[in-house]
This record gives structure tokens, C-alpha cells and sequence, in this order.
């Protein structure tokens, strides 16, 4: 316990030392961060008028984005799963960086969905009067935090043993490691399935909304750590090889094939049947009386989706400039197409076809950036402080430091 | 690995032998500045917080306060004066806080004719009026649309109609409300039960319990629920001293309401504000257990029919329409298939 302590303090210090980029870094999120506890501390106090949100489209930014991060903490599971299935030996040196990225999207899930409640102080409710197993939402409360620990576990475990100087024990974590698997593409589907179990609502009433959150999910979630693997690889010590990229690289492609290709069939339900139920993509797509305010925002996902898939096929983004290009696109592109795209349309027109469009507030704004620095901040402290306590240089004190050890 | 000084992660801990490290004047100084500079910067960005008003965090009674259900009489009664002490303090006027239960062997169900309204909206007003909903934010429960004759397609219809009288030509109007469903899935999807349906088949909310999430809202195929997006603003001069715990006391902020068939009158024998005020006798409630009642007879003889019946939430809320032609035509007998096949 004493030892436990220490670690943590060490990790505390730890987090704090670095060049001036890396404080010129840490002090930008912070600023960042602490504007949108600023924005949300306005919130508290004026309700949630601070924000675009409407009787009439009651779920805006803060929900998109939890929709979105979601699937980008799922993503953690395409490095975990070449690497203990498949025995891949390129992802298993960073496949701790899927997993740390995993708990910092949760963090921001999780924070994304408190901001969103009208009375998070009463937030102790959910602990007296659970409506499990009917409420879809009770199921998420237990999938995301499950998930949390499921990962904080992992990486806390095999970090901790490093910084003893021991070999991490198999039966501690591999055990955890496949239950996140299946866990993470629960979180994903559960979440889906707070959105297509809604009658009233026939944009999301449908059954492909979850093999698409997850589709996207594994193509915006991978190329995410394509990403972040060459920034840590670029800011810290620790080597990641090309080949590591490239085996991601595979399962954006894949993943965004699939995503482009249930896109596509759930255009065609839409446009061919064209029923009444038609009237959110039509507004999505092509505007509904003279209201359009998402078409040129859907229209971009879509272009994005698809540069990011023809350079994907391509031969081109096997060399890493194409590729990032090809990751930034679908970021962007899957952020937009299910944050915003999947979100707004479903509350317009209204159930009684009243069409009040949706436009997020700059408070609402600042919110939403202020959680994504903090995410930052809280995943930059991680790789800081995991890099070196991987490599040996920080251990207990009269440890043996075991480099690699993980 | 060696530490590569390159990275601007780089750079091992100084050395913690558990005494406090060496500070030099320079060290403490700049140390002290950034510690400083850290808490001003966290205290500007909570200084939103200094305009709460006393009324906006929660007193340790309200945040200790049990869900509807598993409060004791006792229980009930301490929050009930609590309520009303509040409401007094707030709009200067005593409030009378019933809690009137749910009456045995009572199902309340509404039917609307839509031969006879007219759309002239009293209905929304006098709900205002006994409701307590905010005016500003406004709030209202019902919505009345205009809609085209030949269609009853509600994504036509025109919410905001405005033209100096009512009816207008070539139109016909559909009064829309919370149509206390018997399967809801507002109450299915919220993730406290903090909304459920009563014996007397009213979907209510504690609104002490309603955490804000609007999941609800989202699942209510009929757009009946309302969210108190800002502190709710209501004069004191329109204030309804007669209220109840589950209706309509004033909301805080931040929490769901929607229309209860105004349990607080229905549940003591009156009528709901919007019948009592319709001036053309379009809008029925009842209790339809009992077979004498109105609407026990709308639903037996008038072509009845509910909305969006495909989403099936079994509605308690009834629209009909007056019978011309066919009812009053003299009974003949109709067309038998001729024996040995054909019709």
C-alpha cells in the first residue's frame, strides 16, 4: 500500500516535468479546459437555456460527441485484439496506448453525459432508483463505467508492475483484457441501442444504427491512434514501428469499407421506400422546408468518408503522409456524419412535425472544447508518465528495473 | 532506454528521498507564481458560481429527500410544508399543497371531437392558467394544429396558425397533449423512475427526483413533455394557490413537467381546466370503468380513433368524429354471398 502511494506520488511528479513544449502544451489544455469549466459554471447557474438546445430538438452537442467518443473508447479493442488473438507482435508494444486512450475517452464520455443532465445534483438518484433492466440508459451507466474499470485495471496493473520491477502476472490481466473485448463492443451497442429502441422517433428506429456505430467506430477510433502513436513516438521515447501503423492502417480500411457500405443501405431503406418516416434524412440531406442548416455539414462527412476510403485503397497511404491524411479525413468525417448527423436530424421534424433547427451555443461550444483538453490533458499524463515507468527508468525504490517488463 | 534529451517529455524526477527538496528564493518564487497564477485561473473559471442564489443549491432536507414512493405519510407531509413554505416565501401567497391519491376502481380517459373544435386555443390558455407552467421560458402543454381538410398527416400540419378568427376555411384542428399512454415509454426509458404511471392511468413526475436527462423526451412520439430549460418565471399574481405534489406546484429548474390530466381537480371530482373551458364542448374526460360515464359512451358509439396507433403506446387520449350520413341512412340489409361461390 505505502509502495502504491509512492507510485502514485511519483506519477503525480512525474507529470509535471518535461521541456517548455511539453508545458507550453500542458498549459494550453489546461487554459482550455478550465474556459470550459468557466462555460459550465454558467450553465449551472442560468440552466440549460445556455445552450441551443430546444423543447423541440432536446439533444445537441454534448450528446453527439458522447455518441462519437463512445466508439473511440470501443476502438481501443482493434489494437487489443490482433495482439492477444492474433498474437500480433507490432501492436503489442502499444497496445497500452489503446488502452490509456480507452480511460480518457471514458473520462470524457462520462463528462460529456453530466453536462448534459439538468440537475447533476441530483446526479446520487441513479444509486437509490435504478430503472435496470428497462431504461437502455441504466444499461450504458453500467457498460461505460464497467468499461472505465475494466481498462483502468489493465493499464494500472501492468504499469504498477513495471514501476515494482515484477513480471505482470498472466492471471491478473489476460482474463480482464478479453472481457474488455466483448466489453467494448457492448459499450457501443448499448449505446445504439439507447437511440434505435425509441418508436417515436423512426431516424433512429432502425436496426443498422449499430453495426454502424460500430463500423465507424473501428475506422475513426484506429485512425485516432495512428495518430497519436506517431505523436507519441515523435514526443517521447518510446519506438513505435511503421509496421505497427500499417497493421492499423488495415483495420481503418476495412472498418471504413463497411461503414461507407452500410451508409449506403441505409440511404437506400430511406430514399427508396420514401415513406413519411423519410423526412429527418431528407432534412439531413437535402433540407425540409426550406431548412437546411445540417446539409452542407452531412454533405462533408460524406465527401470526407469518401477521400479518406479511395486513399485508404490506394497503394498511396501506405506511406504515412496519405495515411494521416486518409485518418484526419475520417475523423473528421465520422465525427460530423455521428455526432451532429445522427444525432439533431432525429428531433427534426419534431413527432408532431414541427421544424425548430438546432444550432449549438458558444457556451455549449466552449463546454464541449473545454472536455475535449481536458481528455487531452488527462491522456497526455498517461503516456508522460507510462513511457518512462515502461521503460525502467522509474522504479520503486530497491526494485530491479525490468525493461519492457509489460 | 536512455532518456533522450531530445523529447520534451524527457527528464527524470528529481530525487525523492522523503525530505522536502532544497528550495533556493528563485525556485520558491517562480514555483509560487505558477501556484499562484494555477488557483486564480481555477477561481475565475468558478466565479459563474457566485450568482447562484440561495434558492439554487440544494437544502440538505431537499437533497435527502426520498422518492415519491418511499416516503412514509409522515414523509410526505414534511415535504408537502416544505413546498409551501417555499412557494410562500417565493410569490408572497399561501398555497394550498394537496397530494390527492389515485381514486379505486378509476381510469381517466379524453376524448376530442375533431368535428367540433375550432381552434381557438382557450384550451392552452386555461391550462396555463391552472398549471403553473413558466412564462418565460414559456411553457405549454398543448398544441393545437391546424391541419388540411383530406389529410390527416401531422407533419403538414401548422403549428403557428394566427389568423383573426376561428375556424379557419378548408381546415380542421387537432388539439395534441400528453396522451398518458397505458404502455409509455417515457416511463420505460428513464433511467431513476422518476416518471410512472399512476393506478388511475396519469403518467406523473417527482419532480424532486427528475434528474434532467430529457431521455424522455426524446421517446415521446407525442412531443408532450416539456424541460424547464432555465429557473421557471411565473408572476405572482398568476400563481394557482391550489396544487399538488405530483401536478402542478412549481417546478425548479432543470427538471421535466407535462400535462396530468390535472389530477389535482380530476382526482376530487372536477373537470380538467381545458374541458371546463372549451366553448364548444369538443373536449370529454371521464372515467371510463364506469359505464355510465361520457366517454365510456364516446368510445362505445363514435368513430374513435387515436394517434399514431402504429408506435403502439396505447393512448388514453381519443379523438372522434360526429357521425353524418351513413348513421342516419335506414338500415338495409348488406349484399350475402350468393350460395355456390362468387359474391
Amino acid at each position: 500500500m505505502r509502495r502504491y502511494l509512492h507510485f502514485l506520488w511519483a506519477c503525480f511528479r512525474l507529470s509535471f516535468v518535461g521541456d517548455w513544449r511539453y508545458h507550453a502544451w500542458m498549459t494550453v489544455l489546461t487554459v482550455i479546459a478550465l474556459t470550459g469549466l468557466y462555460a459550465y459554471c454558467q450553465q449551472l447557474v442560468h440552466g440549460l437555456q445556455t445552450t441551443g438546445m430546444t423543447d423541440q430538438v432536446s439533444w445537441g452537442a454534448y450528446i453527439a460527441n458522447f455518441t462519437y467518443l463512445v466508439g473511440l473508447a470501443a476502438a481501443a479493442a482493434m489494437l487489443v485484439i490482433p495482439v492477444y488473438v492474433y498474437r500480433n507482435l507490432q501492436l503489442h508494444d502499444v497496445v497500452i496506448f489503446g488502452e490509456l486512450l480507452a480511460v480518457s475517452v471514458i473520462v470524457m464520455c462520462l463528462l460529456f453525459v453530466n453536462v448534459d443532465l439538468g440537475r447533476p445534483d441530483r446526479f446520487m438518484h441513479l444509486f437509490w432508483r435504478f430503472n435496470f433492466p428497462l431504461s437502455m440508459l441504466t444499461w450504458d451507466v453500467i457498460a461505460l463505467n464497467g468499461y472505465l474499470l475494466l481498462n483502468l485495471h489493465i493499464c494500472g496493473y501492468l504499469i504498477y508492475s513495471a514501476y515494482c520491477g515484477r513480471t505482470p502476472s498472466k492471471a491478473f490481466y489476460i482474463p480482464f483484457v478479453f472481457i474488455a473485448i466483448v466489453w467494448a463492443v457492448s459499450i457501443h451497442t448499448v449505446t445504439a441501442f439507447l437511440y434505435v429502441g425509441l418508436g417515436g422517433r423512426p431516424f433512429w428506429n432502425s436496426a443498422i444504427i449499430a453495426p454502424r456505430f460500430l463500423a465507424s467506430a473501428f475506422a475513426a477510433g484506429p485512425s485516432f491512434i495512428i495518430l497519436t502513436l506517431q505523436i507519441v513516438r515523435r514526443f517521447t521515447a518510446h519506438y513505435v514501428a511503421d509496421d505497427a501503423l500499417l497493421t492499423l492502417r488495415r483495420i481503418v480500411q476495412v472498418a471504413m469499407i463497411m461503414n461507407i457500405f452500410l451508409l449506403g443501405c441505409e440511404l437506400f431503406v430511406e430514399f427508396y421506400t420514401d415513406t413519411a418516416h423519410v423526412a429527418s434524412a431528407r432534412y439531413l440531406y437535402f433540407g425540409l422546408h426550406g431548412r437546411h442548416a445540417l446539409v452542407p455539414w452531412i454533405w462533408t462527412a460524406v465527401l470526407f468518408d469518401l477521400l479518406a476510403l479511395a486513399l485508404l485503397v490506394l497503394p498511396a497511404s501506405r506511406g504515412l503522409p496519405a495515411l494521416n491524411l486518409a485518418c484526419v479525413l475520417s475523423i473528421v468525417g465520422i465525427w460530423i456524419e455521428k455526432g451532429m448527423g445522427l444525432i439533431v436530424p432525429a428531433f427534426i421534424p419534431t413527432p408532431l412535425g414541427e421544424i425548430v433547427e438546432y444550432q449549438p451555443t458558444v457556451n455549449e461550444i466552449l463546454v464541449c472544447f473545454g472536455i475535449w483538453a481536458f481528455g487531452l490533458l488527462l491522456y497526455t499524463v498517461f503516456v508522460r508518465v507510462s513511457v518512462p515507468v515502461l521503460a525502467g527508468e522509474i522504479t520503486a525504490p530497491g526494485a530491479r528495473p525490468a525493461a519492457g517488463a509489460h | 532506454m536512455p532518456a533522450n534529451e531530445s523529447h520534451p517529455m524527457a527528464g527524470a524526477l528529481p530525487p525523492d528521498d522523503g525530505r522536502p527538496p532544497q528550495l533556493t528564493r528563485r525556485g520558491f518564487l517562480s514555483k509560487g507564481a505558477v501556484a499562484l497564477a494555477g488557483a486564480s485561473a481555477v477561481a475565475a473559471a468558478l466565479s459563474p458560481l457566485r450568482e447562484l442564489k440561495p434558492g439554487d443549491i440544494p437544502s440538505l432536507e431537499q437533497f435527502l429527500q426520498k422518492h415519491y414512493k418511499e416516503m412514509t405519510a409522515d414523509e410526505k407531509h414534511a415535504a408537502i410544508a416544505r413546498i409551501a413554505r417555499e412557494v410562500a416565501a417565493r410569490y408572497g401567497v399561501q398555497p394550498n399543497v394537496a397530494d390527492p391519491p389515485p381514486l379505486s376502481g378509476v381510469e381517466f380517459v379524453y376524448a376530442l371531437n375533431i368535428s367540433r373544435c375550432i381552434g381557438c386555443r382557450k384550451c392552452v390558455y386555461a391550462c396555463v392558467a391552472e398549471n403553473n407552467p413558466s412564462r418565460a421560458p414559456e411553457i405549454q402543454y398543448i398544441r393545437v394544429l391546424k391541419m388540411e381538410k383530406g389529410s390527416i398527416n401531422i407533419e403538414t400540419a401548422d403549428h403557428h396558425y394566427d389568423p383573426p378568427v376561428v375556424p379557419g376555411p378548408d381546415s380542421y384542428y387537432m388539439p395534441v397533449q400528453c396522451h398518458q399512454c397505458a404502455k409509455p415509454p417515457c416511463v420505460k426509458v428513464c433511467p431513476v423512475e422518476a416518471t410512472w404511471q399512476e393506478p388511475d392511468g396519469i403518467t406523473v413526475i417527482d419532480y424532486d427526483w427528475c434528474i434532467g436527462c430529457r431521455y424522455c423526451a426524446a421517446a415521446c412520439p407525442y412531443w408532450a413533455r416539456r424541460f424547464n430549460f432555465a429557473e421557471p418565471q411565473i408572476p405572482a399574481e398568476k400563481l394557482n394557490p391550489d396544487m399538488s405534489y405530483l401536478s402542478n406546484r412549481p417546478r425548479p429548474k432543470g427538471v421535466m413537467e407535462k400535462c396530468t390530466f390535472c389530477l389535482q381537480r380530476t382526482r376530487v371530482g372536477r373537470m380538467p381546466a381545458c374541458v371546463e373551458v372549451c366553448p364548444t364542448g369538443s373536449r370529454k374526460f371521464g372515467n371510463v370503468l364506469d359505464p355510465e360515464s361520457e366517454v365510456a359512451y364516446i368510445l362505445k358509439h363514435k368513430r374513435a380513433f387515436v394517434l399514431k396507433e402504429d408506435v403502439g403506446t396505447l393512448p388514453r387520449f381519443f379523438y372522434y368524429f360526429d357521425e353524418r350520413g351513413s348513421r342516419y341512412h335506414e338500415p338495409i340489409a348488406p349484399i350475402q354471398p350468393e350460395p355456390g361461390g362468387g359474391a
